[in-house]
């Protein structure tokens, strides 16, 4: 028992934090471009698409994350398909938060009158460039706040990868415990971490939306 | 009006509706439509609120689809969802009853986005033409304002550049005065007159009579999905044929 970052404790936190990090980014990007994709799919004029999006969003908004991550990292290599685990977390995480994006999307897409929509095609726009062009410009404003919600979520989220094998800020806490090191110390410390990067999170949240606000 | 609609007829129709049929679930909402606009021509839609008027307006640029019939703009049937039709709706100009001017654009943005981005115009020369519409239309100087700044009559005018900087074969205006406070709806119609002297082939569904009277080749008269009559402006409402005009003029004219 001893102050907890000593023996190259510090190094193996440091580089738990940027794994957290690196995940919780991957993680975004895909999960934000899955969800532009989804969100798309379910306003689109095809109904095969539609439902599609639908149903993605009903099996991964519905079924619990932990779920999600046996089932990549389980039921996938039977079927012949071998991730390393980050990989796999990656893919369950954006999977998973990818169908809220897509809610959010949605619903701010709805909050858009049809009008809109309905000039921009009687002016010859196509179906993407109605969505990019009018209507996802105008849902922008009432997107953000909620959007912010669901990728504060994301790192916290992220912590389950933990269990499976990826080296992340929390599983740091299992090393250290088994060091029998102050637990309390241990978790001060990883509570401050995923505090610094949800409150930069919130920052850049809250910074679009005064930018959204301004340009009217 | 100098031609008259006989004349006009003569040549092959712009717009051309044939045995064309719309449900709304059991509601049978058109009724074999059968409707021929000559290039140039001014036709006004009138009828009582439910009677198939916006519908019908709205099936000629494809808004709403059509359960049988055909309809054809130029010469052409309307193609399929697709990049087809998106071309064609850029030749047929709509005007809404609520302007939809896009709110997050600038007046003169509002005119410039779909030259530039359907009509691959390049920027310059589609601000040049918005410009000259904007002024033509009487809104020059509130190019650089948002449409919320606006008041309608002003927000409408906007609109009816915005659609005729696609250079439309043909305008489609559904209601186009109904929200509108009185006082400006004159200086709507008093564009929409100017465009018809030019020569522009327009639909018009609306109950104002002046404009109908100075400016219509022709009045159709829609009830239950039908059109029950069709005149001159002035016979139609000096002297309609059926009863449910009659009925109709009668009702709107008291107030
Ligand atoms: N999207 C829709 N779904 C179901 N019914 C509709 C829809 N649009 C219009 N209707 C119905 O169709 C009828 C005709 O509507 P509309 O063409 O708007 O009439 P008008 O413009 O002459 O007032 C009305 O009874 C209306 O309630
Ligand atoms: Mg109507």
């Amino acid at each position: 028992m001893g102050l907890i970052f000593e023996n190259g404790n510090f190094s193996a936190f440091v580089e738990g934090f940027l794994r957290t990090i690196e995940l919780s980014a991957l993680s975004a990007l895909f999960a934000l471009l899955l969800g532009f994709v989804l969100a798309a799919f379910r306003v689109s004029p095809v109904p095969v698409l539609r439902w599609f999006g639908t149903a993605w969003v009903t099996v991964f908004r519905n079924t619990p994350l932990l779920l999600l991550f046996f089932a990549v990292t389980f039921m996938l290599p039977p079927l012949d398909v071998h991730l390393d685990s980050f990989t796999a977390a990656v893919i369950a995480l954006s999977a998973y938060t990818g169908s809220f994006v897509c809610e959010v999307l949605r619903a701010g897409i709805n909050t858009v009158p049809l009008g809109q929509a309905e000039a921009a095609r009687s002016l010859g726009m196509g179906f993407g460039q109605t969505l990019s062009l009018v209507v996802l410009p105008q849902a922008a404003r009432s997107v953000i706040s909620p959007m912010g919600s669901v990728f504060i979520a994301l790192p916290r989220n992220s912590a389950i990868a933990g269990a499976f094998n990826v080296p992340e800020l929390f599983s740091f806490q299992k090393v250290l415990s088994e060091e029998a090191y102050d637990i309390f110390a241990i978790f001060f410390w990883i509570a401050l971490a995923y505090l610094a990067i949800s409150f930069s999170i919130n920052a850049v949240f809250s910074t679009l939306e005064r930018r959204v606000a301004v340009a009217r | 009006m100098t031609e008259n609609s006989a004349e006009l007829r003569d040549t092959a129709p712009l717009v051309a509706l044939r045995g064309v049929n719309k449900h709304y679930g059991a509601l049978h909402v058109l009724q074999d439509i059968d409707l021929e606009i000559a290039q140039g021509e001014v036709v006004v839609l009138i009828g009582p609120s439910g009677s198939g008027k916006s519908t019908l307006c709205r099936t000629i640029n494809r808004l709403e689809t059509i359960d049988s019939g055909t309809i054809e703009v130029d010469g052409r049937p309307l193609p399929a969802e697709g990049r087809e039709l998106a071309r064609l709706r850029a030749q047929v100009g709509m005007v809404f009853q609520s302007f939809n001017l896009f709110s997050h654009k600038t007046v003169l943005e509002n005119v410039v986005l779909a030259q530039v981005k359907v009509g691959k115009v390049a920027k310059a020369e589609a601000e040049r033409t918005a410009r000259e519409l904007l002024e033509r239309v009487g809104v020059g100087a509130q190019a650089d304002k948002y449409p919320s700044q606006l008041s309608g009559g002003q927000q409408q005018r906007v609109a009816i550049a915005r659609a005729l900087a696609m250079n439309p074969k043909v305008m489609l205006f559904d209601e186009p005065t109904s929200a509108l406070d009185p006082e400006m709806v004159n200086e709507v119609l008093e564009v929409m007159r100017s465009l018809a002297a030019r020569g522009m082939t327009m639909v018009v569904v609306t109950h104002e009579m002046g404009f109908a009277r100075s400016a219509a080749n022709r009045v159709l008269f829609m009830a239950d999905g039908r059109i029950v009559e069709e005149s001159t402006p002035d016979a139609f409402f000096t002297a309609p044929r059926t009863d449910r005009a009659k009925d109709f003029l009668s009702k709107i004219l008291q107030h």
